[in-house]
């Protein structure tokens, strides 16, 4: 099925969850966070929520940032 | 140093949302050539808080190194930031990630206004505040040097009022003391300069206004040596400190001898 994942359409298993994409992607879950869909996925919930054909994802993590740029 | 002496010159430092940090220094974390040079600076600077983006995760090299890795999250307290926001719903939407990332609540707002001043947003700086404090976060905001939008800051419940010294990124220091002064003076909740410091007497001056803290970042990573910069700004915002409890001497229009002139030759 396909998704869009930071803006760019890909195509994942059916089946597919918040927490096998991640591992998928080599990203270690504990680092980042995910919105589906604009809503927030609780880290906790990660290996529950399924994902759906036309999810629109996005995966962020803390970068050096700082006062402004 | 005795004991007695070092009571006399003991800083508490100050308490925000209910924690308190002995460092009034707090620092951002862009800018830098590279992670070590950043987690050098910052350790330098003995700040105990500094300020972190969200971004997306670059997914063509997801095992590149990560700021967790070099600035420990257990060691700083990360404030994730709503840099690059220009109105209410992204930088809502920004915290809202950065909460679930972190997995606390104290944030710093900014939302701007436009790309050529970074001056903050007050209508839409006003909207998010009033959503993410409902919303149980503890905000600490970037705002004008405006003392009546400072006051309205506080009274919605935000933890923390952080006026501009000048803009962003600018260098120019404390552009309109007056008012910083002014919005100390009206607040209860701590006010904290943010942007605007070039240099260490910036900061200086800032903290003898009666400010509880500073934040910076381009003066510290865009100076020639940010390692030596940030060991400045950390002896600059004690010795402002200092000097502003001490209380300064009056200004005189008139030399005024040192030395008795009573027994002179």
């Amino acid at each position: 099925m396909k998704i869009t994942l930071n803006g760019e359409s890909r195509t994942v298993d059916d089946g597919s969850t918040v927490n096998s994409l991640l591992l998928g992607l080599g990203l270690d879950p504990r680092k980042v966070a995910v919105e589906r869909n604009r809503e927030i996925v609780p880290k906790s919930q990660y290996a529950e929520v399924a994902l759906a054909e036309g999810d629109v994802l996005e995966i962020v993590h803390f970068i050096g940032g700082g006062s402004h740029d | 140093m005795t004991d007695t002496l070092s009571d006399m010159l003991h800083d508490d430092g100050f308490e925000v949302a209910g924690r308190r940090f002995t460092s009034r220094l707090l620092v951002g974390t862009g800018k830098y050539k590279d992670f070590e040079e950043t987690k050098l600076a910052i350790e330098a600077s003995g700040a105990e808080i500094v300020t972190v983006a969200v971004r997306r995760v670059n997914l063509s090299d997801p095992s590149q190194p990560m700021l967790v890795d070099y600035v420990d999250p257990k060691v700083y307290t990360y404030l994730p930031n709503t840099a690059g926001c220009f109105d209410a719903d992204s930088a809502v939407r920004t915290l809202r990630l950065a909460r679930e990332a972190g997995g606390w609540d104290l944030v710093k707002l900014e939302v701007l206004g436009d790309q050529k001043t970074l001056y903050p947003n007050i209508t839409e700086t006003l909207l998010a505040a009033e959503l993410l404090v409902k919303d149980g976060f503890k905000v600490m905001v970037y705002t004008n040097d405006d003392p009546i939008v400072a006051k309205r800051l506080e009274d919605m419940g935000c933890v923390a009022v952080m006026p501009l010294g000048s803009l962003i990124g600018s260098g120019l220091g404390i552009q309109n003391p007056v008012n910083i002064r002014l919005i100390k003076e009206s607040l209860s909740v701590p006010v904290l300069v943010d942007a605007g410091v070039g240099t260490a007497s910036d900061a200086a001056i800032a903290m003898e206004l009666g400010c509880d803290g500073v934040l910076m970042n381009t003066a510290i990573a865009q100076a020639k040596d940010p390692i030596r910069m940030a060991r400045a700004m950390k002896l600059a915002i004690e010795a402002g400190r200092l000097s502003y409890q001490a209380g300064r001497m009056p200004k005189k229009l008139y030399a005024d001898p040192s030395s008795p002139l009573s027994g002179l030759i």
